[in-house]
């Protein structure tokens, strides 16, 4: 007979509730920065609002694995499962956060030409869902192997932020009119380069999930 | 998979090789010992070490050996008639199996508490001073202060002292189970056996007696068969998971409930199976 079935159980409408929460935040992500290509107010307004329903995610699974602690006073690596969770989901939750922080750039801009092709932060954008969602997986199947290349991908967000930043830099010597946009589209490469380093974080507690010890992946 | 990054700190390894531990010294010394009741092997190539003024947590499914490797350390086994046993227990650096060894004189020195409170049918007074009359002490004085001395350590003492003559069987189990815990100690053992000692008591008794082994290991080493996890989790340092006669895994008992090493501890103790 299987024991702790309902447990097990439990543990995977955890885990469903954090996958929710990072789908959340991959959806509000892409939506932000197609918000900001398209200087999109309305979406922009619209991801502001959605974000309650990241919160309400966020506080839910955190009831939930305080309830399943008290109710099934788990050990070892059960207990790992939902201390990971509360700390994964609050990395997701700020990367959500930062997805607010890209719509109100967003509309800070407004509907002014941008002083430059946002290429690179598109690029950087499309990297830090790749890490988000690879990193989901990661979580979900327990795979380290994932969990390592996700972090080992950190180093382009931040090569890119670096470009990027110089660049802007750049422009904001020739064109000082501008520099009000300028900081907000350097704001949003900084948005994107801590979400990065959030996914990291993920990476980092997948690691102390399966092998119960703490490991630096930001090297 | 560990050759992908290093380990962010040892601090966590340190907590779990604390050299305090390893510094103490042994109680007790198994070594490979095998115990066969009639031709059932029961307890196979246990080498395990007992600490002094240690709590030592044995766990592990029912029928796993645990409650008989317990008996064997002080001899009470060989009162199955069909044992059988090879290999070593050392007490305090002696075979206790050494034909020479007198097993009243070890008894002396390890004491047992059972899983079912036992007083004897007599008065609180009694009970505590059984063991001592057996030893010969008559003088009423100094039998008088073993009584005050063992209820105190079992922490009795405050509920019974004005009915000392009652009868021991007017005690709750919570009661009762101190009681024997303090008919122990007025022999002064070295060493207290605990054979799931709190099994038959309620949650508030459990937490009292939990308690009072935590103040009786400052002066004894005690051993604990338990099958509350988190009670052994709560209240031991070391914890030998047993399994079919094995001991399967034997570490501080941190390490044992947040990262053991062997899978089936793991599966153990988080009730995978068991």
């Amino acid at each position: 007979m299987p024991v702790r079935e309902k447990f097990d159980e439990e543990l995977a409408v955890l885990r469903g509730k954090l996958l929710d929460l990072g789908h959340f935040a991959e959806n509000a992500l892409s939506l932000s920065i197609q918000a900001l290509e398209n200087h999109d107010i309305e979406l922009a307004l619209e991801i502001m609002e959605n974000d309650t329903k990241a919160n309400i995610l966020y506080e839910e699974i955190n009831d939930y694995a305080i309830l399943l602690i008290a109710k099934q006073q788990p050990v070892a690596i059960d207990l790992r499962r939902i201390i990971v969770a509360i700390k994964i989901a609050t990395d997701i939750e700020r990367i959500a956060d930062f997805a607010v922080n890209i719509a109100k750039s967003t509309i800070r801009i407004g509907k002014e030409d941008h002083v430059k092709p946002i290429v690179h932060i598109k690029q950087m954008h499309a990297i830090c869902l790749t890490m988000l969602n690879d990193s989901l997986s990661a979580f979900n199947e327990e795979d380290l192997k994932k969990a390592k290349a996700v972090a080992d991908m950190d180093d382009e967000v931040d090569d890119l932020y670096g470009q990027t930043i110089v660049d802007l830099l750049r422009i904001s010597g020739e064109q000082s009119e501008r520099i009000p946009q300028i900081t907000q589209l350097s704001f949003v490469c900084r948005y994107l380069e801590r979400a990065a380093d959030h996914v990291t974080n993920i990476s980092e507690h997948i690691f102390y999930l399966v092998k119960g010890k703490q490991f630096d992946l930001n090297d | 998979m560990s050759t992908l990054v290093a380990p962010k700190k040892e601090a966590a390894d340190s907590i779990f090789n604390d050299k305090n531990l390893h510094a103490k010294n042994k109680v007790y010394q198994t070594k490979e010992l095998n115990l066969w009741y009639g031709s059932n092997h029961a307890l196979k190539q246990i080498n395990l070490d007992i600490y002094e003024n240690e709590v030592t947590a044995i766990i592990g499914p029912s029928g796993c050996g645990k409650s008989t490797y317990i008996k064997a350390l002080n001899r009470m086994i060989e009162m199955v008639p069909s044992v059988k046993t090879s290999g070593e227990i050392q007490y305090r650096g002696r075979n206790i199996f050494d034909k020479r060894y007198g097993v009243e004189e070890l008894r002396t020195k390890v004491g047992m508490v059972f899983q079912k409170p036992n007083p004897f049918p007599k008065s609180i007074y009694e009970n505590v001073v059984y063991g001592p009359r057996i030893h010969g002490i008559r003088d009423k004085k100094v039998l008088n202060q073993i009584v005050e001395k063992s209820l105190k350590g079992a922490a009795l003492w405050d509920e019974v002292k004005d009915r000392l003559q009652d009868n021991a069987y007017g005690l709750s189990g919570g009661q009762q189970q101190r009681l024997c815990i303090a008919r122990c100690l007025a022999i002064e053992p070295d060493v207290i056996l605990m054979d799931e000692p709190t099994s038959a008591l309620d949650p508030i008794s459990t937490l009292k007696v939990e308690e009072l082994v935590q103040i009786l290991k400052k002066e004894y080493s005690i051993i604990i068969v338990t099958h509350n996890m988190q009670q052994a989790a709560r209240i031991s340092d070391r914890t030998a998971f047993f399994l079919n006669g094995e001991v399967v895994e034997f570490a501080e008992t941190d390490k044992i409930f947040s990262n053991p090493t062997d899978k089936r501890t793991e599966d153990y103790i988080t009730g995978r199976f068991g």
